[in-house]
């Protein structure tokens, strides 16, 4: 596998930060063969504003940190969507929230696109705070890039643990959604 | 009847695999050198580094302080560092103006402790989230007097870890503060960190005076031109001052204390760069130009060389892991193998000056500088080399 760049990207409180750096964690940690390396825009604002977090992936050392041409864009607002669209790779993979993004003609570019209604879906559980996990469910289902066993496990890591039992539902939601 | 006592587990050496920052990785390199004290004052993008250690350091016996400013808190250090405990600080440029004038202190008195300057745009308040290498002359030249400085880059969160040591290691054998020059995008981006065995992890601890505490001279330099240390109430005189002194410790103000205390300060460290010097070669065998980088702007120069050696340039890398004292006479020698050098950083060009000085005209110098908010990217060093290579 060459080298994957993944973004991550929405408002600031949705917990995108937590989505690059699950993923990440559970590449580095729990993917044998597989680096992975997690950045994200560190501004002085910690809700609202624009948020967004990059893992770059690679068998071999990652030289270059940060996410330029994005194999994977996964977008949980319609001003991230606007900002980032311009670098997913031609044919690259576009992961939307459906009800916070509308798509525009720069989304044809996108080889697959995958759409998911995640708030709505976290707000069943019981919180739109687990709509960054639902999608990041729809993203492991999705895709061949991070196993479910290791992200679960950073999940049950990572997670304070009065959240751990209703992110593990929105994961699994996520992951069975099929639209 | 046998008592068992319950050996309270040592958590200084936190051996595992984790997924972490470079902050949080000086920290723990820090702990696993035997840091004992912390006194710092939090700034962004330093603040996890403090806040990391306000935690860590009761649970291997250790100390925090939290002090008014930057100057209370490298203060401090020197002075935990005279009562035996190795010792550190972290803060960013604003906080390291503040602190500059006792660095030179701490030069003087020759006390070990490390400082971490995790580098953000400057000058003044800047840029407080967002990355900048504009440090690099300040913390050579800074302070006022003549002296040299080790400085060490990390550039990835392994290294933040390790290199921490490593500045310890030199704090403790030259005797002096070593600076650790991060910067916000290696503070804050997560990687692999592996944590050895304690066994696994060498350190260095500060000479000890072994003559008779009667006659014991504080300042008298061993071969190494460095002399032991003993601490306070170790039964020696302890005597410090930031005055030029004699081998006593005792001010004695003339040109020719002047004279013998600089040139041996200055000494230990030039007369020993071969041992201090770090230096990473990467694919300059073949290589027709060289990059020259350090820290983050390291890892963007090795993805330009990628591009560059696709399209069939031989690019290579001279990474300075030391930047002070500075690699001369291998910048020379590299100068002589390739006709162009580029100096990738984000600055305005303060380690490309010093290129300039070491290769003697051997070479063409390039900067290719950014001034702070963002690393290069690797397209943008492959367009400057382009540019000015036709």
């Amino acid at each position: 596998m060459p080298r994957v760049e993944i973004r991550f990207a929405g408002f600031g409180g949705q917990g995108i930060g937590l989505l690059g750096r699950l993923v990440g964690e559970a590449i580095a940690l729990y993917m044998e063969g597989k680096n992975a390396i997690m950045t994200q825009s560190y501004g002085p604002e910690s809700r609202g504003g624009a948020s967004s977090s990059d893992v770059v992936i690679d068998e071999g050392e990652i030289a270059y940190p940060k996410a330029t041409h994005y194999d994977y864009l996964v977008v949980m607002s319609e001003e991230a969507y606007h900002k980032y669209i311009p670098n997913l790779k031609e044919g690259g993979t576009l992961f939307v929230e459906e009800n916070l993004v509308i798509l525009d003609e720069h989304a044809k570019k996108a080889g697959k696109i995958f759409k998911i209604p995640a708030t709505k879906i976290a707000e069943e559980i019981g919180s739109s705070l687990y709509a960054n996990i639902a999608m990041l469910g729809f993203f492991c289902a999705n895709t061949d890039i991070v196993s479910e066993d290791a992200l679960k496990k950073v999940i049950r890591e990572k997670v304070k643990a009065r959240f751990v039992k209703n992110n593990l539902i929105a994961f699994e939601k996520g992951k069975n959604y099929k639209g | 009847m046998s008592e068992t006592i319950q050996k309270e587990e040592d958590r200084t050496v936190l051996t595992g695999e984790y997924f972490t920052t470079g902050n949080l990785a000086a920290a723990e390199g820090a702990l696993a050198a035997g840091c004992k004290f912390f006194g710092g004052y939090p700034i962004t993008p330093s603040s996890e580094i403090a806040e990391h250690m306000s935690y860590r350091l009761p649970q291997v016996g250790g100390h925090f302080l939290q002090f008014e400013d930057e100057i209370a808190s490298i203060v401090s250090i020197l002075g935990a560092s005279w009562g035996g405990w190795k010792s550190m600080t972290a803060t960013s440029g604003p906080g390291y103006s503040l602190m500059l004038e006792n660095i030179g202190l701490g030069i003087m008195t020759e006390t070990p402790c490390v400082i971490v300057n995790v580098q953000r745009g400057g000058p003044s308040t800047g840029l407080p989230t967002l990355v900048g290498q504009q440090d690099i002359q300040q913390t050579r030249w800074g302070s006022h007097g003549d002296y040299e400085v080790i400085a060490l880059a990390p550039n990835s969160v392994q290294e933040c870890f390790d290199l921490t040591i490593v500045a310890f290691n030199y704090a403790e054998k030259y005797r002096l503060p070593v600076t650790l020059l991060m910067d916000e995008t290696l503070g804050h981006m997560s990687e692999k960190l592996i944590i050895p065995t304690k066994d696994e992890i060498k350190v260095i601890n500060r000479k000890k005076p072994k003559d008779d505490p009667s006659i014991h001279l504080p300042y008298k330099a061993d071969d190494d031109l460095v002399p032991p240390m003993a601490t306070a109430g170790e039964g020696y005189r302890v005597m410090t001052t930031g005055l030029t002194h004699d081998e006593r410790g005792y001010p004695v103000l003339n040109a020719e204390t002047q004279e013998k205390l600089i040139r041996r300060l200055i000494d230990k460290i030039r007369k020993n760069k071969d041992d201090i010097i770090l230096l990473e070669e990467y694919k300059l065998e073949d290589a027709e130009i060289a990059l020259i980088s350090f820290g983050i702007s390291a890892r963007a120069s090795k993805g330009a060389i990628e591009l560059a050696r696709k399209k069939g340039i031989k690019v290579g890398l001279l990474r300075l892991i030391t930047i002070w004292p500075f690699a001369d006479e291998q910048i020379e020698k590299l100068a002589e193998q390739v006709g162009n050098i580029f100096v990738v950083e984000i600055n305005a060009g303060q380690v490309t000056r010093e290129v300039q000085r070491a290769v003697k005209g051997k070479a063409e110098v390039h900067g290719v500088f950014k001034y702070g908010g963002a690393i290069h990217t690797p397209e943008e060093i492959l367009s400057e080399i382009e540019r000015r290579i036709k």
